[in-house]
């Protein structure tokens, strides 16, 4: 890979605004949804319908840069319909790709619209060459977002056993669980981000302020309970805390967001082809600081590989609009397993 | 309908393995699952142990069907998984699109598992062209979903109707991480947790299970007193419990063979049952939710 098409550095859109955010600094690609459960961030409020697409389609391609649409949940009995459509109209809007899970609408998109990039989506949970190659050879893929398990080490051989480009998570909120492979939210509420496009879902979660604190519960199942000095998050429902053996604690993972910047070096030696920053439910206000950040820092480290180094400045700036400001390498590094 | 005994998803000893397998060859099921199908790092039994016990199991006259790891990490993850996929001689259950491509590449009539995401029609016609005979619906997958499957000629299906519901898949071991353990460094906690380990509320509700990297639901799914209502379903799947397993399988072969009561099941299975019931799933609510019987 030529180092000028290596660490593509791609943006969510979760609107408009939030598009021009991230084209504004810096990002060479920005992934978007529509307005219903034909992606993994189906939240009131949020995504594109047919109006806004179109413009953020000519304002990201006006300026050479890329717009991926994610239709990525798993068409459901009954509705396939959608999803196809959802399709169609990606082809016909000319979006640069489309990011697919379901093995069933990848071959509906080769047949329908031989000449539309697909790229295999996190939620199609590929994490070895293998699985990689299975999608490569039956509908021509040419990117697979990893899902985030893998320890680099693991990462580069993928890398260096399929012509696939590999795109990885950078930024953003973290799954503790293999994506596409978690059901937990529907256990809890009904809605799991395979079928209906969300974990944890709004309708779902109820906010309680009590004698005990506040409290935050997933369709009445109490997630976690923060004391007066404690701020509240979000009910995600791994990373609440429970009781295991009498002991109560963050049992799966903390609330603490991802942030791989200061592996950049070993991300460009490995090949990687794109970055992807988590978030598109978040404000155009954090795209845009994301971005610039990321922006960069990849440009640092594509100018001087040897001498990168994560700027404090660039650490601080991302550890503000981190969830719980905290921060992990993940599964990268291996010991976090 | 048939009944089979899903792969074995907890860590137990060698001679616990050994015993359980020793008594299911003398149990009512028709398909036993084999194989280490939840965290590589467990090895008490290695393939060639498995295949002992799956001939003395197809010779006492069930068929077997080797499963593959849902998650694949490493090269040595993928050189086990390519021994299983091409052992010869039994059905693989392929939980990973990886085993989906060794197995559709070499020709060999495979299961579609549970992971496999196989959510829609289209999905699952693409699945009977690779050469899959039989596929497990997404857990979370409910009747009328189902109904809409229109599931080819020559596919099976086979439904998850009881056990400690599999939930998600993690890099991370949750059960290690309980004991502040590295998941290299593991100890094999899990041996201790012969039915997981039970996470509950800070209010004290049953919650969720760790099961290594797996995580599994805290109730315990059935769909014993539903049987009337599974149309379409070739062979149900009953998942492994560390106790009172030939029991649950009594009751449920009775359920089939129209000598018991399903609206009774759950009295049945009320003693060997390792927790509270849930059956939301099936009726497209959350998973966790419990109807029981009596709303049909």
């Amino acid at each position: 890979m030529s180092p000028e098409n290596a660490l593509q550095l791609i943006c969510p859109a979760g609107s408009l605004p939030a598009l021009k955010a991230a084209v504004d600094h810096g990002a060479d690609g920005v992934y978007l949804g529509l307005k219903d459960n034909t992606n993994a961030r189906n939240f009131s409020g949020l995504n594109f319908d047919e109006k806004s697409l179109a413009e953020g389609i000519r304002y990201a391609q006006g300026k050479r840069r890329q717009v991926l649409m994610a239709l990525n949940t798993y068409p459901q009995p009954g509705q396939v319909e959608r999803w196809h459509r959802a399709v169609d109209r990606a082809a016909e809007l000319g979006v640069d790709a489309v990011i697919l899970a379901d093995a069933g609408l990848m071959a509906y998109a080769v047949k329908t619209h031989p000449d539309l990039r697909l790229h295999l989506s996190v939620q199609g949970s590929a994490t070895s060459y293998e699985a990689i190659e299975f999608y490569r050879e039956r509908f021509g893929i040419r990117r697979a977002v990893l899902p985030r398990v893998l320890s680099l080490a693991q990462v580069e051989n993928v890398v260096g056993n399929t012509a696939v480009e590999i795109e990885l998570f950078g930024f953003g909120g973290l799954c503790v669980m293999v994506e596409g492979r978690c059901l937990l939210s529907s256990y809890a509420c009904g809605d799991s981000p395979n079928s209906f496009g969300a974990c944890s879902p709004g309708h779902a979660v109820r906010w309680q302020d009590t004698p005990q604190g506040m409290e935050t519960r997933l369709n009445g199942v109490l997630i976690d309970r923060y004391a007066a000095d404690e701020k509240a998050g979000y009910p995600t429902l791994c990373k609440g805390r429970f009781e295991v053996q009498g002991e109560t604690y963050y049992a799966l993972e903390e609330p603490t967001s991802l942030n791989s910047l200061e592996l950049l070096p070993e991300m460009l030696r490995l090949g990687i082809a794109a970055v992807k920053i988590e978030g598109r439910q978040r404000s155009p206000a954090y795209v845009a600081q994301v971005t610039r950040v990321w922006r960069a820092a990849i440009d640092a480290v594509k100018r001087a590989p040897e001498t990168f180094a994560a700027q404090p400045a660039w650490m601080a700036e991302l550890n503000k609009v981190s969830e719980g400001s905290m921060h992990t390498l993940g599964a990268y590094y291996r010991p976090w397993k | 309908m048939r009944l089979s005994l899903g792969p074995l998803l907890y860590y137990w000893s060698r001679e616990d393995t050994l015993d359980f397998y020793a008594a299911a060859a003398d149990w009512p099921v028709d398909i036993v699952h084999l194989g280490e199908a939840v965290c590589s790092r467990r090895h008490l039994l290695r393939l060639p142990d498995w295949l002992d016990l799956a001939a003395r199991l197809a010779d006492a006259g069930k068929e077997v069907v080797l499963s593959t790891l849902p998650l694949i990490e490493s090269e040595s993850d993928l050189k086990a998984l390519r021994k299983v996929a091409g052992n010869g001689r039994y059905r693989v259950e392929a939980n990973d699109y990886g085993a989906v491509r060794l197995l559709a590449a070499a020709g060999a009539p495979f299961v579609a598992g549970p992971t496999l995401n196989v959510y829609n029609p289209d999905t699952l016609a693409l699945f009977r062209q690779m050469g899959a005979v039989r596929w497990v619906p997404p857990v979370e997958m409910g009747r009328d979903a189902l109904a809409r499957m229109s599931v080819p000629p020559g596919m099976q299906t086979e439904l998850f109707a009881y056990g400690r519901l599999p939930l998600a898949y993690s890099a991370r071991c949750f059960t290690a991480r309980h004991y502040n353990l590295q998941k290299d460094d593991c100890q094999f906690k899990c041996l201790d947790h012969p039915d997981g380990l039970n996470l509950r509320s800070r209010e004290g509700e049953d919650f969720l299970t760790l099961n290594g990297i797996q995580t599994q639901s805290g109730k315990v799914h059935s769909l014993a007193h539903r049987l009337g209502e599974l149309t379409g379903v070739d062979v149900l799947r009953l998942s492994p419990q560390s106790r009172h397993m030939g029991r649950v399988v009594e009751v449920f072969r009775a359920l089939l063979d129209g000598d018991a009561d399903p609206a009774v099941a759950p009295s049945q299975l009320d003693r060997v049952i390792p927790g509270t019931p849930c059956d939301g799933y099936w009726l497209g609510e959350a998973g966790m939710a419990y109807q029981g019987p009596n709303h049909h």
